[in-house]
């Protein structure tokens, strides 16, 4: 072989595989403006983070406050998740009822509803006039909104759907027969499901938990409709953000930038179950 | 007998209708097609899947009649069940997975864990009683999942094509280990194949289901010998034939007829050892009875034979020598004429 058939050789092969992605070429360039689009505002608040002052920032006691009260609420908001979410995940994956298409339907709607309409549909059924509200007002003398319980409310309102359906997900796609295997070996409903179920959908349960949370924690819209936005009580970290933003610029930098690694965490957590070879 | 079982049940396009009954110490072995209901049936035996209609007893002992409307649920029933791919739980260790049923039936963890030990070095697995299922090759986690199924000292062991999963390698040496174990089990055994050599090599007594019912059951021996449907025939590679005897002919169901020794009256299997056919390339001359025109159809090598098919009115399979095979050219095609003695023609009842 002559040297130019060799070259020519080399340069014929990385063409081939081009040709061979029939992506149109022209394609770049929206690509990268679409990268250039979700990585510029981040680049944006890493340049204007006050690095100098960050430490005294991430340690006033507003900030401080923002953050227990979001981690209180958010956590509050995934145990009330988990507590009625997986039970709920099972009836939709395993038991057949008339109406389970509905119930999918309507436990999945906020996920698509605007939160703010989430607020207002807590507001109409747990305020102290509302459908329920009124009686628990009456009969327990319990009221929700503007309190931190409501807060936990409307963030799981929010945040349940996405633990339900990476739950249900997790138990359609497990292989049943191990249940049968355990049945055949003396293992009655509670030890199956402890022992058998339960660690075999624990990847979906782990996903499920980290993103409810991760949505609890980011939850703006349905809360101040609902729970309002008190210092100490209500007013979690997203909340704090929009009001430090009017009056404190570098306070809302700094919030913004916990939120920020939060995610950034999640996204590590789930990496191998949303990006598993690439 | 220690299991009996009638079985109805209707379960997507099967429809399984049998009856069942294993004697306490018996091997036996249920042989069928797939899809014939076999898994279906140790699964309704396990009370995994509910009997339409039915009754299933246990050392007298009712496990489900559907008249009576009793069911005993599967985790109280004393049954062990080895799945075709083992199912061992893949988030526990061998030792756990022996000990599972122990400590679910409420032993002590302690107990049940020195308990699944000592199964596990029983065998010859206490190396790996650390291994989580994934690390262990397909002999060694059959053996876990045989364990696994045993230490609770079931009453029933239910075994559901136990050497599928493996290579043709390793399932030679996997079924001796098998044969040994199920050797030491005193209760009553039930064990699922479509593999006809596993079934010859372990039964006591073969049940052959086809479509959802019981077509023959008897010894390896009688089985193979005087098989009842076509799809034993195959699995033993006999010339299986149905008619209508009288005296000594046999007029077939398809068209033709067969000669045999002795006197047979009404509908009959005829049965021909593919080895007790010759074949020709003329008419031949001499005493045998039975002589059927046909066109060598395919030939296949079977070991130090040659397997060749005869198409005609009565196709038939002779096995002869690869010397004869070539002499009488038959890889060119052409007629041949097959010959069988009377007394090569076995014939019983159908």
């Amino acid at each position: 072989m002559t040297a130019t058939a060799r070259r020519r050789q080399r340069r014929a092969a990385p063409a081939v595989a081009r040709a061979r992605s029939r992506v149109p070429r022209s394609f770049a360039v929206p690509a990268a403006l679409a990268v250039g689009f979700l990585a510029i505002p981040l680049v944006g608040l890493l340049g204007r983070t006050p690095w100098g002052s960050i430490g005294a920032e991430l340690t006033s006691p507003r900030v401080l406050e923002a953050l227990r009260l979001s981690l209180v609420c958010s956590t509050g908001a995934v145990a009330v998740s988990v507590a009625l979410g997986v039970p709920l995940a099972f009836l939709l994956a395993r038991v057949e009822f008339p109406g389970r298409n509905l119930v999918r339907a309507l436990t999945t709607l906020p996920m698509v509803l605007p939160p703010v309409v989430g607020g207002v549909a807590l507001l109409l059924a747990f305020g102290r006039r509302g459908l329920v509200g009124q009686w628990l007002d009456r009969a327990f003398g319990i009221t929700l909104p503007f309190t931190t319980a409501g807060a936990i409310l409307a963030e799981a309102f929010v945040a349940m759907p996405f633990l339900v359906i990476t739950v249900e997900a997790g138990l359609r796609a497990m292989d049943r027969r191990f249940e049968d295997a355990a049945a055949t070996l003396g293992a009655g409903r509670w030890t199956i499901l402890r022992r058998v179920t339960l660690p075999l959908i624990a990847p979906s349960l782990g996903a499920g938990v980290a993103l409810c949370w991760a949505r609890a924690l980011g939850e703006f819209g349905a809360t101040i409709t609902f729970a309002g936005n008190l210092p100490g009580v209500t007013q979690t970290m997203p909340l704090a953000v929009y009001i430090a933003l009017e009056t404190d610029l570098e306070a809302a930098i700094a919030l913004s930038l916990i939120l920020l690694f939060i995610s950034l965490g999640v996204l590590v957590a789930l990496r191998d179950r949303w990006f598993p070879s690439a | 007998m220690s299991l009996e079982a009638g079985i109805g049940l209707r379960l997507g396009r099967l429809d399984l209708e049998v009856e069942l009954a294993v004697g306490t110490g018996e091997l036996v072995v249920l042989l069928g097609p797939n899809g014939a209901g076999k898994t279906t049936l140790l699964r309704a035996l396990a009370g995994l899947v509910p009997l339409d209609r039915g009754r299933v007893t246990l050392d007298g002992a009712v496990l489900e009649d559907t008249a009576a409307g009793a069911w005993v649920p599967t985790e109280r029933r004393p049954v062990g069940f080895v799945f075709q791919d083992y199912l061992l739980f893949p988030h526990l260790s061998a030792l756990e997975n022996v000990a599972f049923g122990l400590r679910a039936r409420g032993l002590a963890r302690a107990e049940a864990r020195r308990r699944a030990a000592a199964w596990l070095d029983r065998v010859g697995l206490a190396a790996h009683a650390a291994a989580r299922p994934r690390a262990l090759s397909g002999g060694q986690a059959q053996r876990v999942a045989l364990a696994r199924a045993m230490v609770g000292e079931p009453r029933l062991l239910l075994l559901d094509e136990p050497l599928a999963a493996l290579d043709a390698a390793t399932r030679t040496e996997v079924r001796r280990d098998l044969g040994r174990h199920l050797a030491s089990f005193a209760g009553t055994r039930l064990l699922v194949t479509h593999d006809p050599l596993e079934a010859l090599a372990l039964a006591d007594r073969l049940v052959v289901l086809e479509g959802g019912r019981v077509t023959q059951s008897g010894s390896p021996a009688e089985i193979s010998g005087r098989p009842r449907s076509r799809y034993v025939a195959e699995l033993v590679g006999v010339n299986l034939y149905r008619g209508r005897a009288d005296g000594a002919t046999v007029q077939l169901a398809g068209g033709g007829r067969l000669v045999a020794a002795g006197d047979h009256d009404g509908e009959v299997f005829a049965a021909v050892h593919p080895q007790a056919v010759a074949l020709h390339r003329r008419v031949p001359e001499g005493t045998p009875r039975n002589v059927l025109a046909g066109t060598a159809d395919t030939l296949d090598v079977v070991g130090d034979r040659v397997r060749v098919r005869v198409a005609g009115p009565v196709p038939i399979v002779a096995e002869i020598t690869p010397a004869a095979a070539s002499e009488l050219r038959l890889a060119d095609g052409g007629p041949v004429w097959a010959s069988v003695k009377a007394t090569e023609v076995t014939v019983y009842p159908a």
